[in-house]
């Protein structure tokens, strides 16, 4: 038996596959094990092949892998749509009374499980249960004990009432039950159990709940897919805390909105995916000259333009790097993992408000939907710092004046940071421009002060680079001569490649880098290499090229833009490859 | 805030570069009026600018202020209000940030109802780029890039706004000083989002909507007998194009602020120094 277990549910989009798939998710977490979820959909509401997949096990699991032990299809599509991840033994549950399933083929060396849903749900109290039927047959198929899924049910239907959730706890051992009775007790899977507690929990929402950690008070956006889920989060949840949500008219609005929250001494957020970046470029150049403290998330899908909104890619890098005219000096943070969603948004709100800089953050969609359990320590809020740079108050702010009382919010400092009076404050009037401007923030086109301007906002990232630590993560052998690098979600993936690459011999060091811009200089790193390979999730591996440029070394690609995350057997076949055409 | 401000406390030591006689000094002059006889200072006001002749606002006024992009200005004033409701807002822009480049932000604004005031300074013209239409801009009105005239009919703004669900709604002519004042002073009063749109003549590039054009064509609504909570009588007014209307057209007695429909009532510059207290129950909610 493996030590993982790889569980779907797939069928067209409306019919409940995502809250089925979590309740099923949640069921094994609150079981003490491990899991790690992620989805296939389409943008369609209704309509359309989706699934929503669940690998567990005790140890941690963050990546998915080629390979599906129980499937419960809806629709015959289901099945085709996941032949290549089906194996020998592979136990299909679907419902032969639905007139698409009725002639329906399980595929040689599989098993399939006919089981009523429809009519099994209809007899605990309604048809609409027919997916809690068929994850009680999981249950069965997998010797999960059934108890699990009675938390998991409670928290999904308990505000609907104690009746509804019982019905479902019905519906869930009827699906068990028929599966004992006509089939016994035949398959090959058990899940253990431990008593450890887990939270569940997607990037989107780690970076909402990294946000009111913060101290973030307010948030603008417009709901774009993958993004809206932090608004979705947020909303609701902030306002315990202070905070707001506007939801804007456009981009290009709620990047404003968050601007002047951050102008009136609000921590402020957006965030929006590609199409809402282009638009929010506009301003971006603003929020860095008039120096005001900014974080916005870009969670990265499939572009360009409209592209595949539903479908994992970091193809924003170099928009995030380089995006807007002139320019502009900013920070590009990039969590690699879901707990790390959590901890970047902090720091991006730190940076932002020390440096008075825009801060992005580069997430994607991998890692935004993608569900994935922690011990809650990896959320220690004891563990938050807030370090709000450089603000005066009516006490510190004649340092800062002029001859005429005029505060310099603009002043030219060794660290490139300038003072920071919030709106309110006695004696710290001043205007902040996208103009060119002197100390005061007024305009000016005298060459000497602009190039003053200038260099003091870019001196800040130098600053930056002095004081704070941007490593890289590291895995693997550290002495090995491969060297993998990598960012954003695909850490999880090659974490788990280099378990694969092992058991074939093949050694690697592996480098994550979650800092973007400014970021680690790995010159040494790659010197010392042998062979070194840049994984990402784009067609022309823009963070590759960004490694080429800050080394001057040549470097091998691993690139994915099908609109699919790597999974983990498969990138450890691609780097094998790799290394091996390298050698050649 | 202190009593004794005046209004020149509201003018910075900056020199204006608009044209001598352009509307926009007289416009200034007013909001700084109406700013001081409101009871605020420069320390608890925020000024937001748009792009354009009007944009150059915030550096002759002195307060707190924002020059963003162009066409933004709203958004940026409302976020500036609901992240600190102490302060009194003033967005100030020009027909082209307001009505062309920011009409969709103009009628989110108008639409949220934010407790600030809006004034636009319509020149009917773009003035910064030497004289092209505008949106307010007459349908045979003659520029470098319409020479036959834009052939489009200018854009109403009161009855943009009245459609979009104003609160309050008034316009003002710039060299009236008097009464330009007092009417963007009812626009700062008012609970909710003032809007002020302010003839403020270009004295170089329009020869049409000029100083002596709107003298002759203007008519007081307060002298009139307009009872500005009458949503017809206003409608009516608004949709008159014979004629330019000066004074508070419409404002509604139900307004709410949206600030006060959720509850936004703290200046949130303030933050814990570290997580906020509670935050553990956010990690707990995942179990």
């Amino acid at each position: 038996m493996p030590a993982d277990f790889n569980w779907a549910i797939g069928g067209e989009a409306g019919d409940g596959i995502d809250s089925t798939g979590k309740i099923f998710a949640q069921a094994l977490s609150r079981a003490g094990r491990h899991v790690f979820t992620s989805k296939d959909f389409a943008s369609r509401i209704r309509g359309g092949y989706t699934a929503y997949k669940v690998r567990t096990a005790v140890d941690p699991v963050q990546s998915v892998v080629d390979r599906l032990d129980v499937l419960i299809a809806l629709t015959p599509r289901t099945i085709e749509e996941n032949l290549d991840e089906l194996h020998d033994g592979s136990v299909i549950i679907y419902d032969g009374d639905r007139t698409t399933m009725e002639n329906v083929e399980i595929p040689e060396g599989m098993i399939g499980l006919d089981v009523p849903l429809k009519r099994l749900a209809e007899e605990a109290g309604g048809a609409i249960m027919r997916n809690v039927v068929a994850l009680g047959a999981a249950c069965e198929v997998s010797d999960f004990p059934i108890e699990n899924l009675d938390s998991a049910l409670e928290k999904r239907f308990g505000s609907k009432g104690q009746s509804l959730v019982d019905n479902n706890k019905e519906a869930a051992r009827a699906g068990r039950d028929y599966v004992a009775e006509e089939y016994g007790h035949e398959f090959d899977y058990e899940l253990e159990t431990t008593d450890n507690d887990y939270v569940l929990l997607n990037g989107d929402e780690a970076i909402g709940m990294g946000a009111i950690a913060a101290g973030c008070k307010f948030y603008a956006g417009y709901p774009i897919t993958p993004a809206t889920n932090v608004m979705e989060y947020l909303t609701g949840r902030i306002e315990n805390f202070g905070g707001h949500v506007v939801q804007a008219e456009d981009e290009l609005s709620a990047i404003n909105i968050a601007l002047g929250a951050a102008r009136a001494g609000a921590r402020s957020m957006t965030a929006t995916s590609g199409p809402g970046i282009d638009l929010m470029a506009e301003t971006f150049g603003l929020v860095a000259t008039s120096e005001t403290p900014l974080v916005i998330v870009d969670v990265m899908r499939s572009g360009p333009s409209t592209g595949m909104p539903t479908k994992q890619e970091q193809g924003d890098l170099n928009m995030m790097l380089y995006g807007g005219h002139g320019e502009i000096p900013r920070f590009v943070l990039g969590p690699t993992t879901i707990s790390e969603c959590f901890w970047k948004t902090v720091e991006a709100f730190n940076l932002a408000e020390k440096y008075q800089t825009p801060v992005y953050i580069a997430a994607d969609l991998a890692m935004a939907v993608t569900e994935q359990t922690f011990p809650p320590e990896a959320f220690d809020m004891d563990d938050v710092e807030i370090d709000r740079g450089k603000v005066v108050d009516e006490e510190s702010i004649g340092e800062w004046q002029n001859e005429k009382g005029q505060f310099k919010a603009h002043a030219l400092t060794d660290d490139g940071v300038s003072p920071r009076a919030f709106p309110g404050t006695d004696g710290g009037v001043h205007m902040s421009t996208g103009l060119e401007h002197d100390e005061l923030g007024r305009r000016t086109e005298d060459t000497e002060m602009r190039v003053e301007q200038v260099d003091k906002r870019n001196r800040k990232v130098e600053t930056a680079r002095e004081r704070e630590d941007f490593s890289p993560r590291e895995f693997g052998d550290g002495d090995s001569e491969n060297l993998v690098i990598s960012w954003g979600s695909n850490e999880g993936a090659m974490t788990e490649a280099i378990e694969f690459l092992e058991a074939e011999g093949v050694d690697v060091k592996f480098l994550s880098v979650p800092y973007l811009f400014p970021r680690p200089d790995l010159t040494e790193a790659v010197e010392a290499a042998e062979n070194v390979v840049v994984v990402e999730c784009n067609a022309t591996g823009q963070f590759a090229d960004v490694v080429e440029h800050d080394t001057l070394t040549r470097v091998d690609r691993v690139n994915k833009y099908d609109g699919v995350r790597f999974k983990a057997d498969e990138l450890a076949g691609e780097i094998k490859a790799a290394l091996q055409e390298a050698d050649q | 805030m202190s009593s004794d401000v005046r209004f020149t406390d509201f003018k910075s030591d900056k020199q204006p570069t608009w044209c001598p006689g352009c509307g926009d000094f007289g416009t200034m002059n007013g909001m700084m009026k109406a700013l001081a006889n409101t009871g605020n200072d420069p320390d608890n006001t925020f000024i937001v600018a748009g792009i354009g002749c009007s944009g150059k606002i915030g550096t002759y006024m002195r307060s707190y202020a924002l020059h963003g992009v162009h066409g933004r200005a709203l958004p940026v004033g409302t976020g500036v209000k609901l992240a600190n409701p102490d302060l009194e807002v003033m967005v100030a822009g020009g027909d082209g940030d307001g009505y062309s480049i920011g009409a969709g932000h103009f009628v989110h604004a108008v639409r949220r109802n934010v407790d600030m005031t809006y004034v636009v300074m319509d020149n009917r013209i773009y003035g910064l780029t030497k004289g092209q239409a505008s949106p307010t801009s007459r349908m045979d009105f003659e520029t470098s890039t319409t020479p036959e005239g834009p052939q489009q009919p200018p854009v109403n703004p009161m009855a943009l706004a009245l459609a979009s669900g104003a609160t309050f709604i008034a316009q003002s002519f710039s060299t009236d000083a008097q009464r330009h004042a007092e009417i963007v002073q009812e626009a700062i009063e008012h609970d909710g989002f003032g809007f002020v749109n302010v003839f403020s003549p270009c004295v170089t590039f329009n020869d049409v909507d000029t100083y002596d054009y709107f003298r002759e064509n203007l008519v007081d609504v307060a002298e009139e007998g307009h009872d500005r909570t009458d949503y017809d009588a206003a409608k009516e007014k608004i949709l008159d194009a014979s004629k330019e209307y000066q004074g508070v057209i419409w404002q509604s007695e139900k307004s709410i602020p949206y600030g006060e429909k959720h509850g936004l009532d703290t200046n949130t510059s303030e933050i814990d120094e570290g997580a906020p207290e509670g935050a553990m129950d956010l990690v707990r909610e995942f179990y």
